[in-house]
């Protein structure tokens, strides 16, 4: 094999790199995208929302074609203690618009398509292929990769990583550290099965209406950690996940906590019947804003859940990583444009635009909540003492309503004290403003 | 065919066609009769034909017609897979000897299958799904340009006298019933091991028609320079065991695989396993059971450490007796065992293995006692 | 030398789901794979081709998404791609299957050269049938050679061909001219990985992609649903055993109280075996 040398290569397929590798060839770079899995997608826990409006920037019409499963008209958020839930819910049917702004996707659906795109932008994608690590020249300039595929190093400007939370290539090269596993979840998901009708008439929709839920509580067994519902045409993903370094601490399991969620009596019945057929672990990078490494340097630059772009309050990753992933590669196209090399002083302008726009200033508003979400109790006692309230409030039994009351806040006072109230109502504000 | 099935989903674009009625052009009219091809190598009859004699038998028994088998092997060498032929329930058997048929060889087979086809016209050609089978019936029905359903695990005839030749389909996810339209003979090659061996009839007989063929040696091409037969202590005879001892990923390691031989050992059984411990080197290819390896039909099947993937299932689905040793309650082979033990089968397999073989001991010298 | 391989584009039988109601397959996120029988053509076909020079060309008969399977084999290594794609071979079965890829095979060999050898895989995981590979044999008048184990030799020059083929209780040794159809058996090679010049010279390449027309199929009559002399009547879920395994009791039990409940369970549901195993049992 002769030399081959690229302006950019991108490794990972995912929607970071995916974003990256489209708007590079769209703005007429030579590009060489390698991913590990069998196909785009084949890595990637399934089953996810999309937010529309990154995606649009990219790919206008995606509508047309992307395999999108259905579009999100309820939001539900529950509270969960052992036996009860307690929520909000928020349905509107607004969201029955023509360009509706959440849907539900299966990533490996999803993420082929994309990858579709790319190919057809005139990007080179080559699948089942592991970048091994990066090659650098004697200034410590990153020119290139290999890859578990013999043959030689195949040489680029610039290389993209875009290889997801693990940055195992970046870490290889000594670019960055590996995340901490206080600032990474590991999240396990399945995927049940079950005919679009009865999707539709257990979750009250019709036609492609979607329904969202997200809960916290018990279920985590006081670990700092989220359980999700999203249905999707026909099936249902359901997962939990929590940062690594509690599972560690507890000794628990991801699998055990999936099981006592699913067995959980709200939760139960809306899997009943259902055929399980994926079940898949996955990280989530959850540190924040204060968890962002080192983003460029001569060669090299990082988007995505590499970059550890996750916004864990909303849930939002994939759109943070298409954002990324345009941005880097639309500094790199105007690079190049102008001839400019693509060194760390050069590329610092990829980190300048990052500020501008709402990716950083997301993650840098909740900076401080990772540490405030680090509190046993928001996982265990609140949601006991809201649901024994709820049932004080709802049960109708003869005692007076003042009574009621004043047992309500007695057992909030009680359970945690004035302190630790205060102490956790102005922790959480400050992290949230 | 089991009418109380769920109502069909239409195959792909083929609504109109599938209730589309049969209606036979007239040169089609004169193929009477079910044949079954008799797969006669090296002196012996591979069990499948005696299998399809007996489904062959109903099908002809509801069309009224005959039930024929066709013999095709060397001169002088037929004559007792002809008798069997009748003891197992034809009552026409064609034959043919030729030099060229002592060996089983596609391009010959062919010519004669054919040939007898054409000339005596059967409405139905059944042979089985073994490795001459499935190479000989694909060459037939493409040289007579008819309908061939591979792998059948059921054969019926339907109101109107056609074949329904039910096969699971999708790796025996679904089954489908597929039938012939407006071509004869109506083809099918059937699994072996899903139908049972009829009654033999000692003494039955029947009508024989010979017929000669012309079949000169150097106009075929292919030659056969040896046989080389499986050395016997290594050949499994999984299809057709009485009691089967298997095992999957769940032994751990090949090491404890061996727990399985011992058991099939004590109990004079055929053992085989999963299809990932072939790709582990575990077992050989032969061993495998499942979709694309052996189908059993024993009457005791153990297996220890199989998770019960559709693959395996449909392969060992024919058991009478199924005992499924696994450590997760939930492993999708307690849905069609008969019974079930949720423990770590590398230790229960020693113990049942000491066990039988104290009972069996104890048995054996209490026979020998009577 | 031309070797030719026939490849399908294949759902992942693994990950099929049936609708409970409808009965109908859920492809919904099943994906699909080159037909795993087909790889151990295919590394047959490149074995040869490396040790004899000469071109592989991967051929298929499949929906546009097909191209798929197509590149990844140029990823392993073969030297070019040919998908025959049309709605007109929209529901084919076997015969009308093995009609389309012998026209398609003779509009290849028109194109790069008649084959040598023409290899298929023993089945498809979804077909199932082994029946396409014979078919393309008699349709083409060529020899075929089914369930082959080993190629012994390979005489380019005597244009003679000696293999091993499974059969019955042993091995067969044949040998036969050129050309001639080869189904691979399962198990008889290891796919290769292809090298990263391979990768890339793949994700360049354009698979070629042929209508009926541009591959000369005209008589459109033999092809697809209109060509297939089977039909599928009917589609249905196996029916599912009634109850579930009755399960020997192991809470607080030793593993030989286990093992006898369940010698006392096997012996209550099949009687007579017992008897029997004393008889062929062969420790005794
Ligand atoms: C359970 C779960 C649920 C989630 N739900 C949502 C959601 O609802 N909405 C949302 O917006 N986000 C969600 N996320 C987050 C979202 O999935 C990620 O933020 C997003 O996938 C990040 O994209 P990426 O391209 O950076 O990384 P990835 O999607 O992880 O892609 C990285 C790719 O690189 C490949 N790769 C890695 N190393 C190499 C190598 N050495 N050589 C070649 N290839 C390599 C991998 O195979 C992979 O395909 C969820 C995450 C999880 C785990
Ligand atoms: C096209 C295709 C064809 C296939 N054909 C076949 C085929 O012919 N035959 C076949 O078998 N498979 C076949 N498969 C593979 C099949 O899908 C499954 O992957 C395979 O059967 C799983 O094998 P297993 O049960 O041994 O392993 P696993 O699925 O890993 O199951 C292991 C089981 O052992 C249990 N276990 C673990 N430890 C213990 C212990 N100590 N004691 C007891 N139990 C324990 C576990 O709970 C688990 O249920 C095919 C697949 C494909 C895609
Ligand atoms: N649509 C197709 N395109 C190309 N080759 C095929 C196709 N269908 C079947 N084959 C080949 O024929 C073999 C047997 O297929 P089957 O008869 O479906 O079991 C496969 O292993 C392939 O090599």
């Amino acid at each position: 094999m002769a030399d081959e040398k690229f302006d950019v290569i991108v490794v990972g397929a995912g929607p970071s790199g995916n974003a990256c590798a489209l708007t590079l060839a769209q703005r007429g770079l030579s590009v060489l995208q390698l991913e590990r899995g069998e196909y785009p997608g084949s890595k990637n826990v399934q089953g996810a929302i999309l937010y529309a409006n990154a995606l649009e920037k990219l790919i206008p019409d995606f509508r047309e074609d992307a395999p999108l499963e259905r579009h999100i008209i309820e939001q539900r958020i529950w509270m969960m203690d052992d036996r009860s839930y307690c929520g909000a819910h928020y349905r509107s049917d607004d969201f029955n618009e023509e360009q509706p702004n959440r849907y539900t996707i299966i990533r490996a659906q999803f993420d082929k398509w994309f990858s579709r795109r790319v190919v057809a932008a005139g990007a080179l994608v080559i699948c089942e292929t592991t970048v091994t690590e990066l090659a650098r020249d004697g200034n410590g300039k990153v020119i290139g990769v290999n890859t578990d595929r013999s043959g030689s190093t195949i040489y680029a400007d610039l290389v993209v990583l875009a290889e997801g939370v693990s940055g195992l290539v970046g870490a290889r090269a000594g670019l960055r550290s590996v995340p901490k596993p206080d600032t990474v979840a590991l999240a396990v998901k399945e995927m049940h099965f079950l005919p679009s009708e009865t999707i539709d008439a257990r979750f009250n929709l019709q036609g492609s209406e979607g329904v969202v839920i997200e809960t916290a509580g018990t279920i985590t067994k006081g670990m700092t950690g989220t359980g999700f519902i999203y249905t999707n045409k026909e099936s249902i993903s359901i997962g939990i996940g929590c940062l690594i370094s509690d599972f560690t601490e507890n000794q628990e399991t991801p699998y055990g906590l999936l099981e006592a969620f699913k067995q959980h009596p709200s939760v139960k019945p809306l899997l009943a019947g259902s055929e399980v057929k994926e079940y898949a672990a996955h990280m989530i990078p959850e540190g924040g804003y204060k968890a962002i490494p080192q983003l460029f340097g001569d060669g090299w630059l990082i988007v995505g859940d590499a970059g550890q772009f996750v916004n864990a309050v909303h849930r939002e990753g994939s759109n943070l990583a298409m954002t990324t992933g345009r941005i880097a590669a639309e500094t790199i196209a105007d690079l190049k444009a102008n001839g400019w090399a693509m060194n760390a002083s050069n590329l610092s302008t990829y980190k300048a635009r990052l500020d501008e726009s709402f990716v950083m200033k997301d993650l840098k508003k909740y900076r401080n909540l990772p540490n405030v979400m680090h509190n046993k109790h928001l996982f265990t006692t609140y949601p006991q003492l809201l649901s024994n309230a709820a049932q004080t409030w709802f049960r109708v039994d003869g005692v007076d309503k003042k009574s009621k009351e004043n047992a309500i806040v007695k057992s909030f006072f009680k359970t945690r004290k004035v302190r630790g109230l205060l102490g956790d109502v102005i922790g959480m504000a400050r992290a949230w403003r | 065919m089991n009418d109380k099935a769920p109502a069909p989903a239409a195959p792909a674009a083929g609504g109109t066609r599938a209730s589309a009625k049969k209606e036979l052009p007239d040169h089609l009219k004169s193929y009477k009769h079910v044949w079954v091809l008799v797969e006669l190598e090296r002196g012996v009859v591979h069990p499948v034909s005696w299998e399809l004699m007996g489904e062959g038998r109903k099908l002809a028994d509801q069309l009224k017609v005959d039930l024929c088998g066709v013999v095709l092997g060397p001169p002088g060498g037929t004559e007792k897979a002809v008798a069997d032929c009748f003891g197992y329930g034809a009552d026409v058997c064609y034959v043919v000897e030729h030099e060229a048929l002592s060996e089983y060889r596609n391009e010959p087979y062919t010519v004669v299958a054919t040939e007898l086809v054409n000339k005596f016209q059967p409405e139905i050609l059944l042979l089985g799904a073994t490795n001459l089978g499935r190479d000989l019936a694909g060459s037939v029905a493409t040289t007579l340009l008819t309908g061939l359903t591979a792998d059948c695990t059921e054969l019926a005839v339907d109101a109107d006298g056609s074949l329904a030749a039910t096969r699971p389909t999708f790796g025996g996810s679904l089954l489908c019933t597929i039938y012939t339209l407006n071509y004869r003979p109506q083809m099918a090659t059937m699994r072996p091991r899903v139908a049972a061996v009829p009654v033999y009839v000692p003494g039955r007989t029947g009508k024989i028609i010979r017929h000669e063929v012309s079949l000169p040696e150097e106009d075929i091409i292919t030659k056969i320079l040896a046989f080389l037969p499986d050395a016997t202590s290594n050949k499994s005879n999984l299809s057709y065991a009485d009691v089967v001892v298997a095992g999957g990923l769940g032994m751990q390691n090949g090491d404890n695989f061996q727990l399985v031989r011992n058991l099939a050992s004590v109990l004079g059984a055929e053992w085989g396993g999963s299809r990932p411990l072939v790709q582990k080197g575990w077992i050989t290819s032969d061993r495998q059971i499942g979709q694309t390896g052996k189908t059993i039909r024993p009457r005791l099947y153990i297996s220890a450490g199989i998770s019960g993937a559709i693959q395996h299932r449909v392969g060992v689905e024919g058991a009478d007796l199924i005992v499924a040793i696994n450590t997760d309650k939930n492993a999708p082979i307690f849905d069609f065992a008969h019974v079930g033990i949720i423990a770590d089968a590398t230790k229960v397999l020693p113990a049942l293995t000491e066990s039988f073989r104290r009972r069996l001991a104890a048995a054996s010298t209490l026979s020998a006692a009577e | 030398m031309h070797i030719i391989v026939c490849i399908k584009q294949v759902p992942d039988s693994a990950q099929i789901r049936v609708h409970p109601v409808t009965n109908t397959i859920m492809r919904q996120g099943v994906p699909t794979i080159i037909n795993p029988y087909d790889l151990f053509a295919l590394e047959e076909a490149l074995r040869l081709r490396d040790e004899h020079g000469g071109e592989v060309t991967c051929v298929t008969m499949g929906p546009p998404m097909a191209d798929n399977a197509l590149r990844k084999c140029l990823t392993y290594g073969a030297d070019r791609a040919v998908l025959l794609t049309d709605r007109f071979f929209a529901g084919s079965d076997t015969l009308a299957t093995s009609y389309a890829l012998a026209l398609l095979i003779k509009k290849v060999a028109e194109n790069w050269g008649e084959p040598d050898l023409i290899f298929c895989g023993k089945q498809t995981i979804d077909g199932d049938t082994a029946q396409v590979g014979p078919g393309i044999a008699k349709r083409l008048k060529l020899l075929q050679l089914t369930y082959v184990a080993k190629i012994e030799e390979f005489d380019l020059e005597k244009r003679e061909i000696t293999i091993h083929r499974r059969a019955e209780g042993g091995i067969q040794v044949l040998k036969t001219k050129l050309p001639c159809l080869v189904t691979m058996l399962e198990g008889t090679n290891e796919m290769r990985r292809g090298t990263m010049g391979d990768a890339l010279r793949a994700a360049r390449s354009e698979i070629i992609t042929w209508n009926a027309a541009a591959a000369g199929i005209t008589e459109l009559a033999l092809c697809g649903l209109k060509g297939s002399p089977t039909i599928v009547k009917k589609v249905y879920a196996p029916s599912p055993r009634a109850e579930k395994a009755y399960q020997i009791e192991v809470e607080d039990k030793s593993v030989d109280q286990i093992c006898e409940a369940l010698i006392g369970e096997v012996t209550k549901r099949q009687p007579g075996l017992e008897k029997d195993l004393v008889k062929t049992s062969s420790d005794y």
